[in-house]
């Protein structure tokens, strides 16, 4: 793939609120079209990065560029060339779909025809033409989060900044939720997407930008992270009943940092009473594992493996999970 | 249609999508300024008022006193019945009488030897009720009429009684004679000036609320200035306040018979001006608290400080001097001096100028205070 267009640059962008550095040092970019995964855990300073680039935080140090352009003030007509999905829905709950479209696509100067065009091929895009004469309150969660990614749309945004679109919603929305973005891919529209769902970053986005702590902790797209961790599998070891718990383990003094120390073990996770090994080499480290495990009197009821995913790469590079 | 009027749009269909909202701003204010205006005097003409209860005990009996009784018990204002000293006493001390009078045996032989020879003057005692004070001073202006009348009488051997060398007429001024005071017209001024500043406090505190949810980024994300959206919501307002304003002097019109006996324009003025004024008010309240509930709390007490001292719920001539003197400053007094100016006194708009300029100001300082100060920002 050559080098896009970039429809997004973001440069040393910092944020702090007192003591806390929401935000230190960002830089990344988008190109156009393309479908930039923003990933990382609660806190990590995914939202106030998103909300510095759509112009609702000023940055302490930094600069936000949209199609080449900087935006300098409130009424920039740069802002036009973004869609904004707040995590938080953005709609009036006693208006209905329509009042709310009309009210949005007003916002940027739309009026008549064109925006009467622009709502209906929002809510078709949607799947929510039937219901645009009823009250957003009568709506269930998934609808409206539907209707909050409409409504990001009518101006025809090149950029679309979707902070965590699909937070509480059922499998079945988030998937109708997917199909549009998919299909707003396809039209050339450039995509930020915050998430902490791995599945959601792995299914949809070109490029991922991991960022922990407010910093980017690593910026790829999905096939070079997994040429990066390519040699590392995750392993499950699962102790035999009866055997010693995984707190007793730590308490036997063979803790989590010991394991580290194996030779081949690139990372170890507790999770609830089961071990997640990541490992280089998976017939050779298996083994050593498990007899460092027998040498210390552990059987193993369950052992498993499995390729490596988005998790994993987080867990590698953090050292916790994303949903902690 | 432009994002302003769009906006505004926007704020005007939220408030009337709420049924609580649109109640609070007309119905309550309607049933309170009824009230207020009822027990203060009524509409144009109305004379009926509540009767003082008073008790008497004449202890004389004699021609003289009983020519007093008769002229008490023959006042419109007074509701006169016999009573025991000991009754008279308990009765007020129970707040049943507001006052009673005791004469005292030989009360008429005291009063002409005092008149004829300078003796000693014999004294009516007149218990009070100490909370009554108002009252008690047209009490003793009443009875010393009633006993002055008797006497005259008396002295000149019952054929007519001596008429009094000066007689007071009574003028109510206004811009015209046929303009009388009509109590409604001050109380709907007031209830309409609490129930807009209660509007202000909802701008303010619904911005608060408004900035909890995502529309406010979605809102900000716009290329669309700070200006416009503060300012949407100070022309939301404001047509929210006037509308409410204008429907409490319409059904004070048709129901009690208000009317706008001055400036219309001035009239009009002032009701613009004010409801300006308490959108940006909202606006400054937005400014103020952090959460919507604090503020809420903090907003209503200012507001009704703000009422009370500007006359809304009793005229500021009840107020002591120095709190007159100390109210001038308060834009609820200016609205509401000036609605009495154009509604029952009948005055032109040049009176009510000065009063709109205030407002207007205070509006334009607001929204600056508001748009400077907001928290744009979100952490």
């Amino acid at each position: 793939m050559g080098v896009m267009a970039s429809m997004l640059e973001i440069s040393g962008l910092r944020k702090s609120y007192h003591n806390l550095v929401a935000v230190d040092g960002v830089s990344f970019r988008a190109g156009q079209g393309e479908t930039v995964g923003l990933l990382g855990p609660n806190g990590a300073g995914k939202t106030t990065t998103v909300s510095i680039i759509a112009g609702l935080i000023r940055p302490d140090a930094g600069e936000v560029r949209i199609a080449g352009r900087a935006i300098s003030s409130d009424t920039d007509p740069a802002k036009q060339s973004i869609g904004l999905v707040p995590q938080d829905l953005g709609l009036y709950d006693q208006l209905s779909a329509r009042e709310n479209l009309r009210l949005f696509g007003a916002l940027y100067k739309m009026s008549g025809a064109p925006l009467r065009h622009a709502m209906d091929e929002a809510l078709d895009l949607v799947g929510l033409s039937e219901r645009a004469k009823d009250r957003v309150k009568e709506f269930s969660g998934g609808m409206k989060r539907r209707l909050n990614l409409a409504a990001a749309l009518l101006h025809d945004p090149q950029l679309l900044l979707l902070d965590e679109p699909t937070v509480g919603v059922d499998p079945q929305s988030r998937n109708a939720i997917f199909d549009n973005l998919e299909s707003l891919k396809k039209r050339g529209k450039t995509l930020l997407y915050t998430t902490h769902y791995m599945e959601e970053a792995e299914r949809l986005c070109d490029r991922l930008v991991i960022i922990d702590h407010g910093k980017i902790i690593a910026d790829d797209t999905l096939q070079g992270l997994h040429r990066r961790f390519c040699a590392q599998n995750l392993l499950t070891v699962e102790l035999e009943d009866g055997e010693l718990s995984i707190d007793e383990l730590l308490i036997d003094g063979l803790s989590i940092d010991a394991l580290r120390q194996v030779p081949g073990v690139e990372s170890v996770e507790r999770r609830g009473h089961s071990l997640r090994i990541g490992v280089r080499d998976l017939a050779r480290d298996s083994a050593a594992i498990l007899q460092w495990l027998a040498e210390r009197g552990q059987h193993v009821q369950h052992f498993a493996s499995e390729r490596t995913s988005l998790e994993t790469v987080f867990l590698t590079l953090t050292g916790r999970s994303l949903r902690d | 249609m432009t994002p302003f009027f769009a906006l505004v749009r926007m704020e005007l269909r939220l408030f009337f999508a709420d049924p609580r909202a649109v109640i609070m701003s007309v119905i309550a204010p309607i049933a309170i300024a009824s009230f207020f205006g009822y027990i203060f005097g009524g509409g144009a003409g109305n004379t009926e008022r509540s009767k003082i209860p008073v008790l008497i005990a004449d202890l004389d009996g004699s021609n003289l006193t009983q020519e007093v009784v008769r002229r008490l018990k023959a006042d419109a204002s007074l509701d006169v019945k016999p009573a025991t000293p000991e009754q008279c006493r308990e009765a007020v001390r129970k707040g049943k009488a507001t006052a009673a009078f005791v004469i005292p045996k030989d009360f008429a032989f005291g009063t002409a030897a005092a008149f004829l020879a300078g003796g000693s003057r014999p004294e009516i005692a007149m218990l009070q009720d100490p909370s009554q004070e108002l009252e008690m001073r047209m009490l003793q202006g009443i009875v010393t009429g009633a006993v002055m009348g008797a006497a005259g009488k008396q002295l000149s051997g019952g054929r007519e009684e001596i008429p009094l060398p000066f007689g007071v007429r009574a003028e109510s001024v206004t811009s015209d004679p046929t303009i009388s005071y009509n109590g409604y017209a001050h109380s709907f001024g007031g209830m309409g000036i609490q129930f807009l500043l209660m509007v202000g406090v909802e701008v303010g505190v619904g911005l608060l609320l408004r900035r909890q949810l995502g529309v406010w980024k979605r809102l900000r994300a716009a290329p669309i200035s700070r200006m416009m959206l503060l300012g949407s919501r100070i022309v939301s307002g404001g047509i929210t306040s006037m509308a409410t304003l204008m429907i409490l002097f319409a059904f004070a019109r048709v129901v009690f018979g208000v009317h706008i006996q001055g400036s219309l324009a001035g009239f009009l003025g002032i009701c613009a001006s004010f409801s300006l004024m308490t959108a940006a008010l909202g606006l400054v309240i937005s400014t103020l608290g952090k959460t919507a509930e604090a503020t809420r709390a903090v907003a209503i007490v200012a507001t009704l400080l703000m009422v009370m001292l500007g006359g809304a719920w009793v005229p500021t001539f009840i107020f002591p001097r120095w709190l007159q003197n100390i109210t001038v400053v308060m834009p609820t007094r200016w609205a509401m001096d000036g609605l009495d100016a154009v509604t029952w006194r009948g005055l032109g708009f040049s009176t009510v100028a000065p009063q709109i300029g205030l407002l207007l100001g205070c509006a334009v300082v607001f929204g600056a205070f508001a748009v400077w100060r907001f928290r744009w920002e979100e952490n």
